[in-house]
């Protein structure tokens, strides 16, 4: 292949306000026109890896940078950020926060305006760019009216508007519904072929970017790179799950099934993953051999939602009579795309909002008289980002917060607090300020604080948008120990593995209308719902298809049912 | 929720000129109207601004709220004036015409009803200007011209930044509250102001702190697209100056000239009808 146009040697990099490095004697190569994912739990260098890919560091956040990082054959601390910039265009993680102009056609053409390029050569290229990623329809559209999808469009134009040689993405599917997610990875890999250029993807949602062919993968961990292979290498090995990374679905089924994956199959993607026939037959078999879950007992109807109506002052209208019944004590996930009136639906059960007809009653009793705070003593929201909550000093202070405002007295407050801190497992942190936790232990608090004023329902936000594996593992089982102990729980999420392995049932919005509703293992393997829906398809059923067992929702469910009973217990 | 700049599409002669010459215009004319109490010029920059209004094709409903608001503003500054310096006009022009005695020292003179009549006619002249620019500039290209003028691009384009994301952070402090709320903060008026005061920062606080991770994710994508490389920058929404433009800055520098003129025959900025 070509020369390197990005080369660490022996490098490292301790940020100053550290007292260890974050990257440890890194060395790897990435040629013109590779594609290359770097993948590694939170924490594990990747994206300061990626910082210094593009500059960032050590021209924006500073440190001590040891060993060698040459950038198309430069030392890249003898270049400015700006000089960087040409070489290397960088798409972030918020699609939201990085559009930097009020419209499209702005944005795109911040980059060249910075280079004062005048016109009618700016107008041209931003109109080339557009067309590109095929925005050039939207150009004079404000980001307020754009999907997130939309966002990333008009973000990666904004590179592409230059003719940069390395195109790195951080975190690109991050903010993506499932579906947006496959076709920013479809276009990822359509941009790569048009243009040529070396395309670095630092994500850890190994399946979903598999989805299009891979040159390298590389895995890191604690500051390392613990491999830089070929996907097929990594799959068939254990390294993944070692270090905190999701393997496929169909690669875990496989191994379930007693097969052992191997390089010279090609795991690399569900399509071209070779299986022989005594394969498939181990995987009939496992699908016999395990047996179905007990159905759930039957529970009473907890919250009843009747025909429910809301059109927004400018008459867009953002929930159709919906009707819904959430049981006691279920753990349910409402799915479908950005605008389809998920939050709407949030908004109306906590009475942020108030509907034009319908009713909500909670175990028989009408709702509609009862404010926000009166509501809040059954149902707790919490919303997705623990900034976006926190407002006190310290955990027992922002814990206690809602009690105060009810006028408990302190004893009480004393006892409610270290109640719910136990359950939490923010016991051992109890005096600590809340700055000093992490983003996992800040979602906690802001879980207990709502845990505290005893809800019987609560409703998470994406209770795990931005975390990895483990964090991810964390936050869900300990939503499930809530589970347990009887309280409901309403998820809004995009994420399909926290549906497949942690919701008993969907609640599919689209468009403004109740679609399905239905177990899990139903929705994602109907083709109907999941296109309406902007899902996907869970690779299990294809695997199920290409081993020939013809009721790939009977063995979608039986899966589910397995990894709860032997993998989690 | 409306924004500031509550830019008004339509096409018309105001709208086709470039963004720095309204601006331009703009201060050219609010100089003039502000120097001069010449009541002569008043009256034609009054007429003018009201005409060049008509000739926006923005309609008086668009502006209805800025209107009354304004309409208020200028009632409260005629009566504070009345109020506190009933006499101004009779040490403005020397003359005293009593019309009425209201008592003490309210008197109604005619040379305070005609300085009455030019603090009027001076919002008449300023205010559908102003309106004006507000309505038939984009913000970016408000910004662009901004720079134009000579102020810093870095500086011109944290206004533009600022348009951008007044709404998401209005937004975002909708929500914040709504969740607070459910927490038992309430902002209503019933509650002391001890208790206020802590309800906001419960709002407030997650506010600045999301904020500032949204400005360093801001900072982040502009340095990468290398904002602030040169000392100069292009803007995609600039417009090229054409006669039309050139014109329009000529007659208001030309409105300005007659003001400092009229001012210097005047001997001062108050023209005297009653000597």
């Amino acid at each position: 292949m070509n020369d390197p146009i990005i080369q660490f040697h022996h490098f490292s990099f301790q940020y100053h306000a550290q007292s260890e490095p974050t990257l440890h004697d890194i060395d790897l190569e990435i040629r013109k026109g590779e594609k290359v994912l770097i993948c590694g739990p939170s924490g594990c260098g990747k994206s300061t890896l990626a910082h210094c890919i593009n500059g960032l560091i050590p021209f924006s956040y500073k440190g001590e940078c040891g060993g060698s990082l040459t950038i198309a054959g430069r030392e890249s601390r003898e270049l400015g950020i700006f000089e960087i910039s040409r070489t290397v265009g960088t798409v972030l993680q918020d699609t939201d926060g990085q559009f930097v102009g009020l419209t499209v056609a702005e944005d795109i053409a911040f980059a060249p305006e910075n280079d004062c390029l005048g016109e009618p050569e700016l107008h041209e290229r931003v109109q080339k760019a557009a067309a590109l990623v095929g925005v050039e329809g939207r150009l004079h559209h404000a980001p307020g009216e754009l999907s997130g999808g939309q966002k990333q469009r008009v973000s990666l134009a904004g590179i592409l508007v230059d003719d940069v040689e390395v195109l790195l993405f951080d975190e690109p599917l991050a903010n993506l519904d499932p579906a947006t997610g496959k076709q920013a990875i479809e276009l990822i890999d359509e941009i790569q072929k048009k243009t040529g250029a070396a395309v670095v993807i630092i994500e850890h949602r190994l399946e979903d970017v598999l989805h299009r062919h891979v040159d390298r993968v590389v895995l890191m961990n604690a500051g390392r790179i613990l491999a830089d292979v070929a996907p097929d290498e990594l799959l068939s090995g254990g390294l993944l799950k070692e270090n905190g990374i999701r393997e496929p679905l169909y690669i875990t089924a496989l191994k379930y099934a007693g097969v052992t994956v191997s390089a010279d199959m090609h795991p690399d993607s569900i399509e071209g993953i070779i299986l022989r026939e005594e394969d498939r037959e181990k995987l009939r078999d496992w699908f016999e051999r395990t047996p179905p879950a007990p159905p759930m007992p039957e529970r009473p109807v907890q919250l009843d939602i009747h025909e429910l109506r809301f059109a927004y002052d400018n008459g867009h209208e953002a929930l159709r009579d919906l009707s819904l019944s959430i049981r006691a004590g279920e753990l349910s996930a409402v799915v479908g795309t950005n605008g389809a009136g998920k939050s709407t639906l949030c908004k109306l059960i906590c009475g942020f909002e108030k509907q034009q007809s319908g009713t909500i009653e909670l175990a028989g009793c009408d709702w509609a008289s009862l404010s926000i705070k009166e509501r809040a003593d059954h149902v707790g929201y919490v919303m997705q980002n623990p900034n976006q909550m926190i407002s006190q000093t310290m955990i027992f202070d922002e814990v206690a917060l809602g009690l105060r405002t009810r006028g408990v007295g302190e004893e009480e407050i004393r006892r409610r607090v270290e109640e719910t801190l136990k359950i939490c497992g923010l016991w051992p942190f109890r005096n600590w300020p809340v700055s000093a936790l992490s983003f996992g232990q800040k979602k906690r608090v802001t879980i207990a604080a709502i845990l505290a004023l005893e809800p019987e329902i609560i409703i998470l936000d994406e209770p795990t948008a931005g975390q990895d594996y483990r964090h991810y593992t964390e936050i869900m089982e300990f939503l499930l120990a809530l589970n347990r102990r009887g309280i409901t729980v309403l998820m809004v999420t995009h994420d399909m593995h926290l549906m497949l392995e942690y919701a008993r049932r969907a609640i599919v919005l689209s468009d403004s209308r109740l679609i399905a509703d239905a177990p899990c293992a139903g929705i994602l393997t109907d083709g109907e719902i999941i296109r309406r829906a902007s899902l996907k398809e869970t690779s299990l059923y294809t695997l199920a298809q290409r081993c020939g067992i013809d009721d790939g929702r009977a063995f979608v469910q039986r899966f589910i049912d397995y990894e709860r009973r032997e993998v989690r217990g | 929720m409306r924004p500031v700049f509550n830019y008004i599409d339509r096409s018309s002669p105001i709208h086709c000129l470039a963004g720095a010459t309204k601006l331009v215009c703009l201060l050219l004319w609010s100089f003039a109207a502000m120097l001069t109490y010449d009541t002569r010029l008043l009256i034609l920059l009054s007429v003018l601004s009201v005409a060049l209004f008509r000739l926006s094709r923005i309609r008086l409903g668009d502006v209805s709220f800025m209107i009354g608001f304004t309409a208020v503003i200028m009632a409260l500054n005629n009566l504070l004036v009345f109020l506190f310096a009933p006499q101004h006009g009779v040490t403005l022009y020397g003359t005293s015409h009593v019309i009425a005695n209201l008592g003490g020292r309210w008197v109604i003179t005619k040379e305070q009803l005609f300085y009455h009549l030019n603090l009027i006619l001076k919002y008449l002249a300023t205010i559908p200007i102003v309106l004006l620019f507000v309505c038939t500039t984009q913000p970016s290209e408000f910004a662009a011209s901004l720079n134009r003028i000579g102020v810093k691009y870095s500086i011109a384009y944290s206004v533009a930044l600022a348009l951008r994301y007044i709404p998401d952070i209005q937004q975002e402090y909708h929500e914040i509250s709504q969740a607070q709320q459910a927490r038992g903060i309430e902002m209503s008026k019933k509650e002391s102001l001890g208790k206020r005061l802590k309800a906001a920062s419960a709002i407030l606080i997650p506010l600045i702190l999301s904020s500032m991770d949204r400005i360093e994710t801001i900072s982040n994508a502009m340095e990468l697209r290398g904002f602030g490389k040169h000392k100069r920058r292009s803007w995609y929404m600039a417009r090229p100056f054409r006669t039309a433009d050139f014109l329009s800055m000529a007659v208001c520098a030309l409105l300005l000239a007659a003001a400092l003129l009229l001012n210097h025959l005047n001997g001062s900025r108050f023209w005297n009808p009653f000597v």
